[in-house]
């Protein structure tokens, strides 16, 4: 009966605790293409292929990794607190109108323009962000619902400006508004989209939401609010303000994903600009138990099947979703495996009797790194 | 029938709540568990009622062993428990409390239920109200509730803990005539208790606890002072207050109004100099905690004037009055005081206000809370959770990330769920702080403890302070009337 803590779990099994829901879920994905009558390995080669195998493929996969990880990122960072931004989307979407509205309306030399388009939408996602935690702190009104409701005022605003205001001319189409100004495009490598300066800030990113959670006054008061909010307030900590703090900090990222979105990859604005990042990003935090090391290479695995399994559908007879199923499959395991794990945990530790009604701590509180 | 429990072990972290207790119950009897806060009881009962499952050990009913997994296979098996605050769902009528964890059909048979819920309450002369909403009813009233409906789920075994906390001397009088009649009637009572009084009054047998194992059973009549040295072993100094003479005018509040949710206190007056000493009396919810949250500034002050020294300080906030020095360490010591999950360490960097760089310097941070872990001589190291504490040495954490410099120090009971060295340890600390210039304001339900260590003692009734006190002029049947909400006639008037 030896008590013991997530801290205690030596690094070996919170690697295994991340790998194997992932061998199982290939496994599981293997089946799948064997039950179409394909060849699981080819499908999984394929899928490598056809997001490392070339310059072109593998831009475009480090430019979904981009936004995915910065999503992510910020996400641990509201996680930390104990939110579900589930108004990330809209962030992100915000940070593509800010990021367009610079690159239409202001003509500067790129080495300005570029990264003013970055700072507007940066700025615009921590506005749209700080709708939700104003919501959520002095409304009342939780932060899922808030941020849900503010994603879908996202998306309208976006399709308003994109069959409205920005119109094409002489075309009322839903694809797009014209193509940015080629100052305003972010610089990327030869012909690709690869962008050395996002793939830069996206790594400082990283590291910043790292060592902020891990060595700082405000990361400790973050997650002592995540964790318990009414203490944090006795100890004399504005929980409102850090709460204010941790939204604005992940739709600043948010709203770079969105820039980037914007000026990097379709380089106009278009109705779907966060491209699903921000959900997909609360299933990469998921996966990484809250931790920033994680986020990282997880988004890359994601980023891998998204633009992999595209090449699925044109080489072997099987749906280019079985990408997407992959990526369900995976998720499903891997908090099966949280779950799992956590249920055995309490079973050999007696140190949490059974929570009362009165103690229900946000879902995110106990795998808070 | 018969009820055995058999070596039963249950730790919580390094706590050995229950250390190998056996214990035996006959068919028709009444039961007494004594033992002084922290000696297992509770838990005991609680892996009876199947509200812990046990480590190790065997629960023996009528000779088959029962695995209880639940509160519910608990109450299958014909074992119930009334906890310290019955489980009564606040926001459901009475009925509906009984047809919430009734079993069977998925369709609620109310006309059936009402009828054989009443027919229980009359029986022994309970006065709730079936259709009144439960959190309109008293805390004897809830135990009722939850007492008739154990009955009406079956229960054979009942287990009573701690029962009259906060009930009116009739409603105890009522509850100990049930209890008899129940194990009159051939039902085994289990009544838990650290009140020797009350195990004399009712228990026919008697087993006591301390720390974690039982000490001894006997069968009742027992000299009390037998029944003492085995609750307590050794007797223990108990740290006295010594006379400090009181300082300079601290802590002003002019006819004030404190207002939250249900509970209004009006027209609040106390002056408080330095290392003064207020006990609050009362039973829980008569507003004592709304007073401390009051002058804590958590409750907003409608009406009045709260100073501290020259400051007023009515219009502040609770974050300005923390720092003016007027701290509050509420009752829930995990719920409200730490944070699950954090280390000693971190929680005495979020307690150190002062310091304000942006990072953190965790060698320093570990070594300073090393040093006030030895002083404190808490039992864990900078790397253990909160929750990973007893609730002495989590009491003791709190005292130790309080600042140096404490001008008021507000406390919801201090030595609640503590053992009795734990507790005085907490008393010489606070007592030393006193000496120092500390007024401190505490809310206690034990007597005894607001006797030995308050000069002044205001008892609260039913969200007003109905009484003022000097400590060392009263006792403790005249406050135990007091709290209940009668003047004796040797009583001076007091009040506000």
């Amino acid at each position: 009966m030896t008590p013991r803590s997530g801290e205690d779990v030596p690094g070996v099994r919170k690697a295994a605790v991340a790998t194997v829901p992932l061998l199982v879920a290939l496994g599981v994905a293997a089946l799948l293409v064997l039950l179409v009558g394909e060849n699981p390995i080819e499908a999984f080669r394929l899928i490598l292929q056809g997001s490392l195998g070339s310059a072109d493929k593998l831009s475009d996969t480090a430019m979904v990794w981009v936004p995915l990880t910065l999503a992510a990122a910020g996400l641990v960072i509201t996680f930390a607190a104990g939110l579900w931004n589930i108004g990330v989307e809209g962030q992100i979407a915000l940070g593509a109108i800010g990021a367009a509205l610079v690159a239409r309306e202001v003509a500067a030399p790129p080495i300005i323009l570029v990264p003013l388009t970055l700072v507007v939408g940066v700025l615009f996602g921590i506005v749209w962000a700080l709708f939700a935690g104003a919501l959520k702190t002095y409304g009342k009104v939780n932060e899922i619902f808030g941020g849900l409701g503010l994603d879908f005022v996202a998306t309208g605003l976006t399709i308003y400006l994109i069959i409205g205001p920005w119109a094409r001319p002489g075309i009322a189409s839903t694809s797009g508004t014209e193509p940015f100004p080629k100052d305003a495009w972010l610089p990327s490598l030869g012909s690709t989209r690869f962008s050395p300066l996002a793939v830069a800030l996206t790594i400082l990113a990283v590291i910043g939401v790292w060592v902020l959670l891990r060595g700082t006054r405000f990361g400790l008061k973050l997650k002592a609010v995540g964790k318990n909010s009414h203490s944090s307030y006795l100890l004399g900590i504005p929980t409102n303000r850090y709460m204010l703090g941790a939204f604005a900090l992940c739709g600043a990222l948010a709203g770079l994903a969105g820039a980037i979105q914007a000026t990097g990859f379709h380089y106009k604005l278009v109705p779907s600009s966060s491209g699903g990042y921000g959900f997909l990003g609360i299933l990469v935090v998921l996966l990484a138990g809250f931790r920033a090391a994680y986020v990282a290479p997880i988004s890359a695995f994601f980023a891998i099947v998204a633009v992999g399994s595209i090449s699925l559908t044109l080489r072997l007879d099987v749906d280019s979703a079985l990408g997407a199923v992959l990526t369900g499959i995976l998720v499903l395991f891997a908090l099966l495996g949280t779950g799992v794990r956590s249920y055995r945990e309490r079973k050999r530790s007696s140190t949490a009797p059974r929570a009362g009604p009165t103690e229900a701590p946000p879902v995110s509180a106990e795998q808070l790194g | 029938m018969s009820l055995e429990l058999r070596d039963i072990h249950k730790h919580f972290g390094a706590v050995r709540a229950n250390d190998g207790v056996s214990l035996t119950v006959a068919e028709g009897s009444l039961h007494g568990l004594l033992g002084e806060n922290g000696a297992g009881k509770s838990t005991l009962m609680k892996v009876l009622s199947g509200f812990y499952q046990a480590d190790s050990g065997d629960i023996v009913l009528d000779g088959s062993h029962l695995r209880l997994g639940s509160p519910d296979d608990a109450i299958a098996a014909g074992i119930g428990m009334l906890h310290q605050d019955p489980l009564v769902f606040l926001p459901f009528s009475v009925l509906d409390n009984f047809l919430l964890a009734s079993p069977g059909s998925a369709v609620l048979d109310r006309r059936s239920a009402r009828r054989e819920v009443r027919a229980l309450r009359d029986r022994f002369g309970f006065s709730f109200d079936l259709d009144a909403p439960a959190r309109t009813l008293t805390v004897g009233e809830r135990q009722q509730v939850e007492i008739t409906r154990l009955l009406w789920l079956g229960a054979r075994v009942l287990i009573l803990d701690e029962p009259t906390t906060g009930i009116s001397a009739d409603q105890r009088n009522l509850l100990f005539a049930t209890l008899r009649e129940l194990a009159a009637g051939g039902m085994i009572v289990i009544f838990v208790s650290h009140k020797l009084e009350e195990i004399e009054e009712i228990c026919e047998d008697v087993t006591v606890m301390r720390q974690g194992s039982v000490v001894g059973s006997a069968t009742m009549p027992v000299p009390p002072e037998d029944l003492v040295a085995m609750m307590f072993g050794e007797p223990i100094e108990i740290t006295e207050r010594t006379g400090v003479p009181l300082g300079d005018p601290l802590l002003a509040i002019d006819d004030v109004t404190f207002e939250e949710r249900l509970t209004r206190l009006e027209h609040l007056d106390l002056h408080v100099q330095r290392g003064e000493v207020i006990g609050l009396a009362g039973m829980g919810g008569s507003g004592q905690r709304t007073f401390l949250r009051g002058i804590a500034g958590l409750v907003s002050t409608s009406d009045g004037r709260i100073t501290l020294g020259d400051t007023d300080v009515s219009r502040r906030g609770y974050r300005d009055r923390l720092d003016a020095g007027i701290q509050y360490l509420p009752a829930g010591r995990l719920e409200e005081g730490l944070v699950h999950g954090l280390t000693l360490t971190e929680h005495f960097i979020l307690a150190d206000r002062r310091s304000s760089g942006f990072f953190i310097d965790r060698e320093a941070a570990r070594d300073a809370a090393r040093r006030r872990i030895e002083e404190y001589s808490i039992k864990g190291t900078d790397a253990s959770t909160a929750e990973s504490l007893s609730g002495g040495n989590q009491q003791r954490l709190l005292l130790a990330m309080l600042p140096d410099d404490v001008e008021v120090l507000l406390m919801e009971h201090p030595t609640r769920g503590l053992d009795i060295e734990s507790a005085d340890w907490v008393w010489t600390q606070l007592l030393e702080r006193r000496q120092g210039g500390t007024a401190i304001i505490f809310a206690s339900a034990d007597l005894d403890e607001l006797l030995r260590y308050s000069d002044r003692i205001l008892v609260f009734f039913s969200g007003a302070v109905f009484a003022e006190l000097d400590a060392s002029a009263t006792n403790v049947d005249q406050i135990g009337h007091l709290i209940g909400g009668r003047r004796s006639e040797s009583m001076p008037g007091g009040g506000t």
